[in-house]
């Protein structure tokens, strides 16, 4: 309920620019004309009008312009309908039901607010005005004026006006530029044309989607949540729900996406680097926690695929972000040789309930009713990895060291690091010999264990480590044992996928470590 | 028909840029002459037909005007020009 009426200016039927000051004695009445209740009381406001227009200001406002015209046609009142077809005073003083009756006292508070027609309470501040301005009672019959009448809804809370009026009001959360697109323009083509776009159409971000995506967040729209390279543009929640809303992101999803978005704006994950290799990384996206069944993302059959909303648009609003906040494009400060489609959107959920060890993000160091986002650059994926035969854990994870080894080339060890995506088949496989993380991590080393002499650039490869090099090394540094990774804990492991089939995949890395990129895990504030 | 407005998506350090229609290399078909009712671009404009008709004369010349140079162009005047004609020439300023 407001507490004063703010100061307006509107025009009457007569043209005229009529001006209230906010802070006077007066009755404001909202109402409409297809409202019932509105005509019922219309005989009570001219009463009102004749009798006491001279000792106080009165406001009579209309929601339509052909509605009030209608109105002065059918009951030729004294007053002159104020025209608020914008709707901006009645959302102003919240208005939720015509008619609204306030009777504002001399500092402008409101003293009075009658909703609806109630026959009492309009008769008890008549005579209440006839007291204070010492006049005769004001003649109107009201026992033939119904006893009450609920009102009808006023069109500024219509969904179809509401949004609108909050984008546009002085308190609105919208602070970017506007862009106005011509009348005659495809608003589609349009944002192609101003380079929005990733090559597929854009949800056009209108201030009432961007309102309704800031729903998703209890966030301040204009927090600051990092700086975004290669351009180091600021990044506010407002940006990256604009960005949401082209990407088709449901509000519910904007958490998702701001934690996403946090990760990625760290030293620690370096998007500069990864938006800038030539050698075409891009942000793998997984969701951890309960909000993956809260938002419906696909965790199952066809998780790391395309058809499931939640799962495309998470993934695809992050890079929309990085492109249009950070400035990241191809063949700008976007180096990719190729390219991958992973840059369109890679985002999925992990199937902890059919996980048997634990899931990504209680490994990461989060509660496990924690939602967590974590954020690894990936330069290649999924590459299946196809084992419908092996009947152990040890021959199953042998199948797996021996594809991963094949990551960048065979010969480069200690390169890079993974993203292992075990489905529930192989998980079983691996189950039946209780197969732990360790264990699997500790085979897939073992299997891809090489001595240094088989990774040095021959004939056939010349890829590897250089022949010069190699003729200074010992014989004991040529035989040693070599993995295909540095360490254990570049191989990470999460389960997803449907029920049937024996094909697991692994996203391949870029530079790891201080001097690339280092996955980053970020809990979603819901 | 409505303006739609749309927030920027990006960091707004650039401005935004209209997309410009690709320039043909002749002047073939219908060119719309635009009189924004400025004064004197009347001249302008009379000096500009003749020198195209005598320079193109394949060439259909169509004149209009705007009711007045303060406003934009009525919807209507802009889809006429638009439907009609390949090229537009506008006289801006006196």
């Amino acid at each position: 309920m407001v507490e004063a009426v703010a100061a307006f200016e509107l025009k009457n039927l007569r043209d005229e620019k009529i001006a209230f000051s906010g802070t006077s004695d007066a009755l404001v009445c909202f109402i409409k004309e297809d409202c019932p209740t509105c005509k019922e009381v219309m005989p009570v406001l001219m009463a009102m009008y004749e009798h006491f227009a001279g000792g106080i200001d009165i406001q009579i406002i209309g929601q339509t312009l052909e509605g009030n015209k209608a109105l002065d046609k059918a009951y030729g009142p004294g007053f002159s309908i104020l025209d608020d077809s914008a709707l901006k005073v009645s959302f102003a003083a919240d208005v939720e039901t015509v008619p609204t009756l306030f009777r504002t006292d001399a500092d402008g508070a409101v003293a009075d607010t009658l909703i609806g027609f109630v026959r009492d309470e309009w008769q008890d501040l008549l005579q209440r005005l006839s007291a204070e301005f010492a006049q005769a009672e004001v003649d109107l019959d009201w026992q033939s004026l119904p006893q009450w009448r609920p009102g009808c809804g006023s069109l500024s809370v219509d969904p179809s006006n509401a949004d609108r009026l909050r984008a546009e009001a002085e308190n609105s959360p919208i602070r970017a530029r506007k862009i106005d697109v011509g009348a005659q323009d495809d608003e589609f083509e349009f944002m192609f044309d101003q380079g929005f776009s990733d090559g597929l159409p854009l949800v056009p971000p209108t201030p009432e989607r961007v309102l309704r995506m800031l729903e998703g967040t209890r966030r301040d729209a204009q927090e600051i949540i990092g700086v975004m390279a290669p351009n180091l543009g600021e990044v506010n929640i407002e940006k990256i729900a604009i960005n949401a809303v082209m990407a088709g992101c449901k509000p519910q999803y904007l958490p998702v996406v701001i934690a996403a978005v946090e990760a990625i704006c760290t030293d620690d994950f370096n998007v500069h680097g990864v938006m800038a290799t030539t050698m075409g990384a891009s942000p793998v996206i997984v969701v951890n926690g309960p909000i993956r069944h809260q938002i419906g993302m696909n965790m199952g059959m066809g998780a790391l695929g395309q058809g499931n909303r939640a799962n495309a648009t998470i993934g695809r609003a992050v890079r929309l972000v990085i492109r249009n906040v950070g400035g990241a494009k191809p063949g700008e400060t976007e180096r990719s040789v190729l390219g991958n489609p992973m840059k369109f959107t890679m985002c999925f959920a992990e199937w902890e309930e059919r996980n048997p060890w634990q899931p990504l993000h209680v490994e990461r160091g989060f509660d496990a009713s924690d939602s967590v986002v974590s954020v690894f650059t990936m330069t290649s994926g999924p590459t299946l990895i196809v084992d419908q035969e092996s009947r152990s854990a040890d021959a199953l994870a042998g199948t797996m060291g021996q594809t991963l080894e094949g990551i960048y080339n065979p010969k480069a060890h200690f390169a890079t690091n993974c993203l292992l995506v075990v489905v529930p088949e192989h998980v079983d496989t691996l189950m039946r010999d209780n197969y732990s993380k360790a264990d699997l991590r500790k085979r897939i080393q073992e299997t891809s264990s090489r001595p240094t002499r088989d990774l040095v650039g021959n004939d056939v490869s010349g890829a590897g480590l250089k022949a010069a090099t190699a003729a200074g090394m010992s014989e004991e540094a040529l035989n040693k044992m070599m993995p295909k990774f540095r360490t254990e804990e570049d191989i990470h492991i999460v389960v997803a996928g449907g029920e049937a089939g024996k094909f697991s995949a692994a996203f391949h890395g870029w530079v790891t470590g201080n001097i690339g990129s280092i996955p980053v895990s970020r809990k979603i504030d819901i | 028909m409505t303006m739609l407005s749309i927030l920027d998506p990006t960091d707004e350090r650039v401005p935004v840029s209209r997309q410009i229609t690709p320039r043909p290399k002749q002047i073939v078909g219908n060119v719309a002459l635009l009189d924004i009712s400025k004064p004197r671009g009347n001249v302008l404009l009379d000096h500009l037909e003749e020198t195209l008709s005598q320079r193109l004369p394949d060439v259909n010349i169509t004149r209009y005007a705007k009711p007045t140079f303060s406003k934009p162009a009525p919807e209507a005047l802009r889809q006429q020009i638009q439907a009609n004609n390949d090229f537009v020439i506008e006289a801006l300023a006196d």
